[in-house]
């Protein structure tokens, strides 16, 4: 060791590299990244900003074609009519109806559909009975078949049912829908719960559903989250079901809004329709706001183990 | 003695896939049964097969003269510790330790003074309202012990309960284990991969391989008298020396030497023919006792590890890898002749066919 030293001296030169390595900020690297970023976020974010600015001025403003400007005039107007005035077909009195039929489907679709599909994982994942695998590709192909395709047979059942048309009847198909996705999601969760859980909780004389809600409930949380918001944002944004299995006065937010943009007489309120727009977009705006953080948490969670 | 657990003709397959076979067991009242093995032997799979969280194939099994085949693991009167711990990470200590209790429909009085008693005997005390999430490893065990503990049954099963732990953990909860079963006197059945925990806790130890008892016995037993030679190289480490011999009239002959058989206790008349022999590396004599070997030898020094303790020396022996360990005040060096001395009475003899011991 000494030898070594003494033949080869270290290079103590003053300048000579210590301490932390110096980054350069405009290095060539740096300016490629930003400049990236910032066209992306851009091209994301200038839609909105047209739709916001535009939702705020009055008509007259609009008609001067500066799409990109701000408001000289601010108004509110457009959002109250929006809400409130706006007409489709008979009915005057904006989007009001169709947010609260829309909560009304919301509201038990998301409860029915994750309460059935978490139980439905669960067993899955835990108490495997003969078939369960089978049942479970089944669940699984059900995911990946069109919607389309199946919606002249549920519009018969409905009927069968006496649930067309109803509010009833869509709370269904939306529950329906969401199973295969959901239980998926459960599953997979409940599989990455070490297995020896379980086996404790069992020696410790808990059944089927001790283990559910007194262990795996409490775990779970996250993977929650997830199907609450998977749940929400697709049966609020839903159209194609809305429209097919409902009639006028129980049409959800997203069919009304279509009905209020599209209509053909007088003349087009870019205000109004931007305004009615945002409005429905707003829940899922807020879910996603308010939840951020758990989604993330709850997606890598699920994806760990297949 | 009562039998405690007994296992009768168990059979247990997955598909076409028998991982246990025609398997009998009898565990006394009171008794550590170490089932042990190297890992797919079966050992896990027969522990969850008593524990009644694997439904069998075939056979009976009695707790307490109980038949308990059909019955639920709740049902059977035992407590289990995994090696992951399993606690339930939602509940406080007391919540993981009382949530058997509960599930019991016990008595809210008793649990709490069921509780007490086992957080004193395992001191844990102090830890009761903190979440798993807050205990150290060793912390954890004990609390999934405790677990055992509280539900006052006559039969633990211990999964590999230390295989998670650090070596210094383990050599302290390994200690604490055999105080616990010497105050408790519960029937205690321990699975583990590892030899020195099947050495120092057993009573009896069952050596498992492809879901067949090899061997079952006392520690010492296994140590001295191994019946397979299976079971030979799995016990001991490092593990048994082997050489390749031919028997012919109670004197063994390999490539260039021949060994006397007379001190050997054979197991019944000796058979001539192909045969192991098999000697422990802490078994070959070396220094001065070697001059009152009845065989001596010289072997040349390959390698040599010291272990503080002991000094382990890789050698070669006809052709085939030989260990010696030595006393690590022993001075050798790698590329010396070292002397060695062999005493025929503490080797052991396998078939080489059956691989049965003669």
């Amino acid at each position: 060791m000494t030898d070594a030293s003494a033949t080869t001296p270290l290079d103590l030169n003053a300048n000579a590299p210590r301490g932390q390595k110096p980054k350069k900020r405009f290095a060539p690297r740096n300016i490629m990244l930003y400049a990236t970023l910032f066209v992306f976020a851009v091209y994301y974010a200038l839609p909105l900003y047209v739709m916001i600015v535009t939702s705020l001025k009055g008509m007259p403003e609009i008609r001067l074609g500066n799409v990109f400007g701000p408001p000289l005039e601010v108004t509110f107007q457009p959002w109250v009519k929006a809400w409130s005035e706006a007409c489709t077909g008979i009915n005057c009195d904006g989007l009001s109806r169709g947010f609260w039929n829309s909560v009304q489907i919301l509201i038990p679709s998301v409860v029915i559909s994750i309460a059935v599909a978490s139980v439905n994982g669960y067993a899955l994942s835990n108490w495997r009975f003969k078939g369960s695998e089978i049942f479970y590709n089944i669940l699984i192909i059900g995911a990946f078949i069109p919607y389309q395709v199946m919606l002249y047979p549920i519009a018969i059942i409905l009927r069968e049912l006496n649930l067309f048309g109803t509010l009833g009847g869509l709370v269904m198909v939306h529950t329906i829908f969401g199973m295969p996705i959901l239980t998926l999601l459960f599953r997979n969760y409940f599989a990455s719960v070490p297995e020896e859980l379980f086996k404790a909780a069992r020696v410790d004389g808990a059944g089927f559903w001790g283990i559910y809600f007194r262990i795996m409930l409490p775990m779970s949380l996250p993977i929650f989250v997830v199907a609450i918001i998977l749940q929400v944002t697709g049966i609020w944004n839903d159209f194609l079901f809305g429209v097919i299995y409902t009639k006028p006065d129980i049409y959800p937010m997203t069919v009304q809004l279509n009905n209020i943009v599209n209509s053909v007489q007088g003349v087009k309120e870019y205000n109004v329709n931007m305004a009615a727009t945002l409005i429905t977009g707003l829940v899922p705006l807020v879910i996603y706001f308010a939840s951020g953080k758990l989604f993330v948490r709850g997606i890598a969670a699920g994806a760990v183990k297949g | 003695m009562q039998s405690s657990v007994s296992i009768r003709e168990l059979d247990l397959s997955f598909g076409s896939i028998n991982v246990l076979k025609q398997l009998n067991l009898e565990v006394q009242d009171g008794e550590f049964l170490v089932l042990l093995g190297s890992s797919g032997c079966g050992k896990s799979t027969l522990l969850n097969c008593i524990a009644g969280l694997l439904d069998i194939t075939d056979g009976q099994i009695f707790i307490k003269g109980k038949n308990v085949t059909w019955s639920e693991p709740s049902e059977r009167g035992i407590g289990m510790v995994f090696q992951s711990y399993a606690l339930y990470p939602q509940m406080s200590v007391e919540g993981n330790l009382s949530f058997g209790l509960k599930n019991a429909k016990m008595p809210k009085a008793e649990i709490k003074e069921r509780v007490a008693r086992a957080a004193k005997i395992l001191q844990i005390e102090p830890l009761l309202k903190r979440k798993p999430g807050a205990l150290s490893g060793g912390q954890r065990q004990r609390v999934a012990i405790g677990r055992a503990l509280v539900r006052e049954v006559d039969v633990f099963l211990f999964d590999e309960p230390l295989s998670n732990l650090d070596a210094k953990l383990r050599a302290d909860l390994r200690v604490e284990l055999k105080r616990l079963h010497q105050q408790l006197k519960n029937t205690m059945i321990y699975v583990t991969h590892d030899q020195i925990e099947a050495l120092t806790l057993a009573d009896r130890i069952a050596i498992m391989r492809n879901g067949v008892i090899q061997q079952l016995g006392t520690p010492n037993d296994i140590y001295k008298y191994p019946q397979t030679k299976y079971v030979a190289d799995f016990i001991g480490s490092p593990a048994m020396n082997f050489i390749e011999g031919e028997l012919k009239d109670g004197i063994v002959h390999t490539q260039d030497t021949q060994f006397d058989m007379q001190d050997y206790n054979f197991k019944e008349s000796p058979k001539n023919g192909p045969v192991w022999f098999g000697i422990r590396p802490e078994h070959v004599l070396v220094g001065d006792s070697v001059q009152n070997a009845r065989h001596s030898l010289s072997v040349l020094v390959d390698i040599v590890e010291p272990m503080g303790a002991d000094t382990l020396v890789l050698t070669h022996l006809f052709g085939s890898p030989f260990r010696v360990r030595l006393d690590g005040q022993f001075s050798v060096k790698t590329g010396e002749q070292l002397p060695i001395g062999i005493n025929t009475a503490a080797c052991s003899l396998f078939d080489r066919e059956s691989e049965q011991r003669l």
